[in-house]
């Protein structure tokens, strides 16, 4: 028997929270443990970013007042978002951007997931590459150890992603083939790249790499560092890819060659599909670690989103406001990892949506 | 096999141990038109872009004198950011042309790392800022102070060696960023911060409420010459290199401005004239141009212009010259003469 509860105005709250924060004991503790921390953090935290924050003006502003000094990124955001870039090109680079979140848009939703992708992706590389570094009628030439900030983050690690990506596929093709000398290889060549962190492969391509070369001979820093990132990338994808190809059914195989499919048709059209959509979780998470984890070429002095910050705080006037100048940073890097992370969310929803279906 | 073998042996062996021939770094400079200098990633008054992304600095300087010398135009110079873990392979390996990049001179390194350093252009040296109302007149009265410092750095490791020569107890608050390392001692949590003289007065200038309640003691207990370094194997290279800094502290010496070099070109002293090319002659030993050093001082300016500009009192660092005065006045700057 069900009597109809008197609907008041707190009625409706009331039931979520007992769904939600309230419905066993051990819920109920850890949300008042969250309010309580909320209340302890909260009101400092909101105090010191926007109540007593200095908006604009100069240092002495800012240490008066004892709140955020956002005055430091209203003065310094071009640096941290463009580094080095030669200023009055600037356009160029924010344009960058601007190409690459439209790529990125389009990649997204999977009715875009044609032949054509690959030429988009292709050109929007060639057109980056010709607005960062010019040197066409109208484009004065800026060499690349002028890039910096937000745009050498997205080239570092859009380039490192999308170049790692096919090899990450002949590799874990490569770890399951039935030929011993190929599956040797591609062993060998992830386990020793996945033995390594990728700070050392960076000091390695930066430091002993140059050593090895014939003195006068130098090999660009930034491509050096780039084919690192690829390099490394790589040996995690296959890994991720081969989990996907080892969860296909045997039968998708024998069905296949059944149909009388080459080798590499059979991949294509049967197993890497299949395969892929298996793996997408682990793809995006390596996908987020290395847009992160290009913030290393800190050490091989590139200035990326994160060294450019660090080089706007080298003013000995704004050197106090570390703080603030991290919390921009992080929060430019929070906007694209979740975006990734939100975008995995939905594809997962989405396939599976398709499975049921079918 | 065999052959392939040795041809390879033989290429490896020519890789590495090339023989770097007289005038190898100089002739490569001016058939790429430009000097590529290896600087500091950041750090404000020595080498760091300014808000417009165009590089200024102490050590900054020294490359565009050098281009200023080689080509006559200051601005002909490629600036490569290294990191401290970088700055001496970058060196060795041909990357870069010449270092100028806050690097302490050092027998190792002139020795075994392959280096040459040709002239200090900035004395530092480790040393203690505290607050006045601490009553301390030097260092040794620093006893159960506690002590700012950065973590994993020499400067850690000069504090305990101070402290142990001296039997005194310092307690070492370590943190692991320089930023916070200072405005925690502003903010109270240490009686003394240690570091670079140059750094403390950047503190002590840009970081304190009043810095007239700071006060840094007199003692420096590490010798940090910085100077600019070459790569062995280029003799002419090196000299250049070295007397470009010369000229810029001779200029400062004889009273050569960037404002008033034009004058001086007309001026009776003979030293000035074989300064600024008017005898011609002293440019020929460089190669380079007899106005070299007129380019110099008119492009980039004397050493005193250079310090007052960047790191002086004209700057936000407001360091006093102390031993980088002249000679003359107190300082370490002596100009070898130029004849």
């Amino acid at each position: 028997m069900t009597t109809e509860p008197t609907v008041g105005l707190l009625t409706v709250p009331w039931r979520w929270s007992r769904r939600h924060l309230f419905q066993s004991p051990g819920s109920s503790v850890l949300t008042l443990l969250a309010a309580w921390l909320l209340w302890k953090v909260l009101p400092s935290a909101v105090n010191w970013a926007l109540v007593k924050a200095v908006w604009s003006g100069d240092p002495a502003a800012c240490r008066a007042s004892g709140g955020a000094c956002w005055a430091f990124v209203t003065e310094k955001y071009r640096l941290i978002l463009f580094g080095i870039y030669p200023y009055d090109e600037q356009w160029r680079p924010l344009t960058a951007i601007v190409v690459f979140v439209v790529m990125m848009l389009a990649s997204a939703h999977p009715s875009c997931w044609r032949r054509w992708l690959i030429w988009m992706w292709a050109g929007g590389l060639v057109l980056v590459g010709i607005l960062m570094w010019g040197g066409v009628p109208g484009l004065p030439y800026v060499s690349n150890d002028r890039w910096g900030g937000l745009p050498l983050t997205l080239i570092l690690s859009a380039t490192g992603i999308v170049l790692s990506f096919p090899l990450a596929l002949l590799l874990a093709l490569g770890r399951r083939s039935r030929l011993p000398a190929v599956r040797a290889a591609s062993v060998a060549y992830i386990e020793l790249w996945r033995g390594v962190p990728l700070v050392s492969v960076l000091f390695m391509a930066s430091i002993m790499f140059p050593l090895f070369l014939p003195e006068g001979i130098t090999v660009d820093k930034l491509l050096r560092a780039q084919a690192g990132i690829i390099l490394f990338t790589a040996a995690y994808l296959a890994e991720n890819v081969r989990g996907g190809l080892q969860a296909i059914a045997r039968g998708q195989f024998e069905a296949a060659d059944a149909l009388g499919l080459s080798y590499w048709q059979k991949t294509r059209l049967i197993i890497l599909p299949q395969a892929l959509r298996l793996v997408i979780p682990p793809l995006v998470g390596q996908f987020i670690t290395t847009f992160k984890d290009t913030s290393l070429v800190v050490i091989i002095g590139l200035y990326d989103l994160l060294s450019s910050t660090k080089m706007a705080l080298s003013d000995p006037q704004w050197r106090a406001f570390y703080i603030e100048g991290y919390v921009v940073a992080a929060l430019i890097y929070t906007v694209f990892t979740a975006a990734m992370s939100y975008y995995s969310q939905y594809l997962e929803r989405r396939l599976d949506r398709d499975r049921r279906r079918s | 096999m065999k052959y392939f073998l040795s041809a390879a042996a033989v290429c490896l062996t020519a890789a590495v141990s090339l023989p770097a021939q007289a005038g190898q770094t100089f002739d490569a400079v001016k058939a790429r038109g430009t000097v590529t200098c290896g600087v500091h990633t950041g750090l404000g008054g020595f080498g760091a872009p300014d808000a417009k992304g165009e590089w200024a600095g102490l050590d900054v300087d020294v490359c565009r004198a050098v281009a200023a010398a080689v080509f006559g135009d200051a601005k002909k110079v490629r600036y490569v950011p290294l990191s401290a873990q970088q700055r001496l392979t970058a060196l060795q390996s041909g990357e870069i042309d010449l270092l100028s990049r806050n690097t302490t001179w050092t027998m190792s390194r002139d020795t075994a790392s392959g280096l040459l350093f040709t002239a200090v252009n900035f004395y530092d040296g480790q040393g203690f800022l505290v607050n006045k109302k601490l009553g301390v007149k030097g260092a040794k009265d620093l006893n159960g102070a506690t002590v700012c410092v950065q973590t994993g750095t020499t400067t850690e490791l000069n504090l305990a060696d101070f402290a142990r020569a001296n039997k005194i107890e310092l307690k070492p608050v370590t943190i692991e960023n320089f930023e916070e390392a200072a405005n925690a001692f502003v903010s109270g949590r240490c009686d003394a911060m240690t570091s670079d003289g140059s750094q403390l007065a950047a503190i002590r200038a840009n970081q304190t409420p009043n810095p007239d309640d700071y006060v840094i003691l007199p003692e420096r207990i590490s010798k940090e010459p910085l100077a600019t370094a070459v790569r062995q194997g280029d003799d002419q290279w090196f000299n250049i290199v070295k007397w470009t800094f010369q000229a810029m502290i001779e200029a400062e010496e004889r009273g050569v401005t960037s404002a008033n070099v034009d004058d001086m070109t007309k001026s009776s002293d003979p030293n000035v004239q074989r300064l600024l090319g008017v005898t011609a002659g002293m440019g020929k030993g460089l190669g380079v141009d007899d106005k070299w050093a007129y380019n110099i001082i008119k492009q980039v300016g004397n050493y005193g212009e250079s310090f007052e500009r960047n790191v002086g009192h004209g700057s936000k660092l407001k360091l006093d010259r102390g031993l980088n005065a002249l000679w003359t006045r107190g300082g370490m700057m002596y100009a070898i003469p130029v004849r």
